[in-house]
């Protein structure tokens, strides 16, 4: 699975100067109370601890310090062809910057290399505004880019991707997920059927006897969901519930649909209804979701210890 | 105040799930058996994971599961090693608000690609958003150490050939992979957990059924160097050796358990740290994620206990290149004097 999320992020007002410097072609460093340049520049005074407001101009050119070679770009970084990174001291700053640098192979590069910032034609004011660096002791082109107003936020997109690996009992409630059965699993030391089967989390123990539920049970709980987000399937509103599955000691979430959103309420009697046949896999998704039953409401001790 | 001891130590060098809770419940078990504790007579957990590496949020709740929270438990959580975990448990044990904790580290690596992942901890406006994957930026910190002549690619290759027993001039026969990290230049990533069981003064002076003895700890401290890769000498490990003079570790010890994701940064360590007497230095099979630097302490810790050593230190790091560092001295002996406690 994949999980993406845009970090937006406002900047401050160091970061907000020296991302509208990349925006306008220009590299900004912090001047700290020792007179030291920092690149990039630090928000407050690591000795004096008093904010950092002495920004100035520094080269977009500088010398490599300390480089590595990666021969198979990963995801998201600033070239998709082999590269090195390196660290750089950009003239006039005294401390070094990360960055890649674009170079034919690593026989090219060493410490000590004057390499030179290689601009985005597109600007943004965010760290990518240097597409690379590049050999050269002279300064490259650069696109104009009409100053605009300063930059106070940048967005970061995070794309992150994963394979969950799913414990035994898992494991086995979603392949009776597939046949179109529900199971739990029973709590060897408080007898509890867990739904879907878990290390008792009162116990601390693995479960044990395998039990099958039925799939209806009793809405013990409910919200309505008014709001849209993003990703949204179904259209607002609509209600979310917890259904006690008969035979379970613990409630599953799940959408209970067929009937306006206020008239479901606790204590309703629900019956699973489940996709058809031919799109069942081993997931959850099998049951669409649940719809009364007809039958009378459950008296309120019968779920009261699972609210 | 109190005295704190080590007195349970259990790891699995695999994890079966990503959520870590089948593979905590029975390192729970072993720590807490070597103990003689029951899980109740826990007064506070602590552990250190990270969401980053299961991939879903507040994962540390859900792992929550493993320990049984009924009746309702004290815990706490970092996003760190989980070696920081055990500095907090030591600070509530210190503070009279707990007699006993249970610490403990969990992390699926493999789940996701973790040198992605741990760009993530790198400055979130000027060095994550281009993905400095983490053994390049361990790569750049090798190189720097280096062109210094602190050290050769043949002394890197030399930490490795200890541990892997394979000859340092066949591992220098293998092409970079980061240059100048070479395969064996890296730690092997595992999934695994570890939970060590501390307890204060009294508790932890009470017999254990496997006749093992508790590991005091003497002394530990923790410090932290700028986040910037640029804004230190990444040479040195000030924040090591400033750990280890808080820590009152002078190298005089009989072990040493040393947290180095990298062969380069054994040697950066080996530099920083206090020079002592000859010390056995306890090999390490690998990382696992938020639970190696805790690992290392319970290494050091089982020497103690099982009696083959009387003093022992171990270190912990956390953060790009070496940046946090955490030195634990333990020792057979009680530092403070029965007639005064």
């Amino acid at each position: 699975m994949s999980i993406a999320f845009d970090y937006t992020r406002s900047l401050g007002p160091v970061l907000s100067r020296f991302m509208t410097g990349l925006r306008d072609g220009r590299v900004l460093g912090g001047r700290t109370a020792d007179g030291r340049v920092h690149v990039p520049p630090l928000e407050f005074d690591p000795l004096t601890h008093e904010p950092v407001t002495d920004l100035v101009d520094v080269s977009p050119v500088g010398t490599v310090i300390s480089w590595t070679w990666v021969d198979q770009p990963l995801e998201g970084q600033p070239l998709s062809r082999p590269f090195a990174w390196a660290l750089i001291r950009l003239d006039g700053a005294d401390t070094a910057l990360l960055h890649a640098v674009d170079i034919q192979d690593q026989d090219q590069i060493r410490t000590g290399l004057r390499v030179r910032a290689k601009w985005s034609p597109s600007r943004i004011g965010h760290i990518n505004d240097i597409a690379c660096f590049e050999p050269g002791s002279t300064p490259g082109d650069i696109s104009d880019m009409s100053p605009g107003e300063p930059v106070k936020i940048m967005t970061t997109p995070i794309r992150l991707h994963y394979r969950h690996t799913t414990s035994d009992e898992e494991d086995r409630y979603l392949r009776a997920l597939a046949d179109g059965r529900l199971i739990g699993q029973r709590c060897p030391a408080c007898r509890k059927v867990y739904v879907p089967p878990r290390v008792c989390p009162a116990d601390g123990v693995a479960p044990g006897e395998v039990v099958d539920v039925a799939d209806r049970g009793t809405v013990t709980t409910f919200c309505v969901v008014n709001v849209p987000f993003a990703g949204q399937r179904l259209d607002p509103p609509y209600v979310v519930a917890q259904v006690l599955l008969d035979g379970a000691d613990i409630p599953i979430p799940h959408l209970v649909l067929g009937l306006d959103a206020g008239d479901v309420r606790m204590g309703m009697r629900v019956a699973a209804v489940w996709r058809d046949r031919s799109e069942w896999a081993a997931t959850p998704v099998n049951i669409a979701h649940f719809e009364p039953t007809g039958e009378p409401d459950a008296a309120y001790e019968s779920y009261a210890e699972h609210l | 105040m109190s005295d704190v001891a080590i007195i349970g130590f259990a790891r699995s060098d695999s994890s079966i799930t990503t959520s870590g809770v089948e593979t905590l419940v029975p390192v729970f078990e072993q720590a807490l058996a070597q103990a003689g504790l029951g899980r109740q007579e826990i007064d506070f957990w602590c552990s250190g994971s990270s969401d980053y590496l299961a991939g879903r949020a507040f994962s540390f709740v859900n792992a929550v599961d493993a320990i049984g929270a009924v009746p309702p438990i004290s815990e706490s959580h970092v996003e760190m090693d989980a070696a920081w975990a055990l500095y907090e448990a030591y600070l509530k044990i210190l503070a009279g608000e707990a007699e006993t904790a249970l610490v403990y580290g969990f992390g699926k690596a493999s789940a996701g690609d973790l040198s992605r992942v741990l760009a993530l901890q790198l400055d979130p406006y000027t060095v994550a958003p281009l993905w400095p994957d983490s053994i390049s930026v361990a790569a750049l910190q090798a190189r720097l150490a280096l062109e210094a002549g602190l050290f050769s690619e043949r002394d890197m290759a030399v930490v490795a050939a200890r541990d892997s027993g394979v000859g340092a001039g066949e591992l220098l026969g293998q092409a970079y992979l980061r240059n100048p990290l070479r395969t064996h230049d890296v730690a092997r990533v595992l999934d695994g957990a570890a939970a060590v069981v501390l307890a204060g003064g009294e508790r932890a002076r009470r017999g254990r059924a496997d006749r093992s003895r508790p590991a005091w700890i003497t002394g530990i401290a923790h410090r932290i160097d700028p986040q910037g890769l640029g804004e230190r000498d990444l040479t040195t490990v000030p924040s090591a050796a400033l750990a280890a003079a808080d820590a009152g570790f002078d190298g005089e010890v009989d072990v040493v358990a040393l947290h180095a994701p990298f062969t380069h940064q054994e040697l950066l360590l080996r530099a920083a740290l206090p020079d002592g007497r000859q010390v056995r230095i306890l090999p390490d099979n690998g990382q696992a994620m938020f639970s190696a630097g805790l690992s290392r302490i319970g290494a050091a810790a089982e020497e103690i206990m099982s009696g083959r050593a009387e003093t022992a230190a171990a270190h912990a790091t956390s953060g790009p290149a070496l940046q946090q560092n955490l030195v634990c001295v333990l020792a057979a002996a009680e530092t403070t004097p029965e007639a005064e406690r």
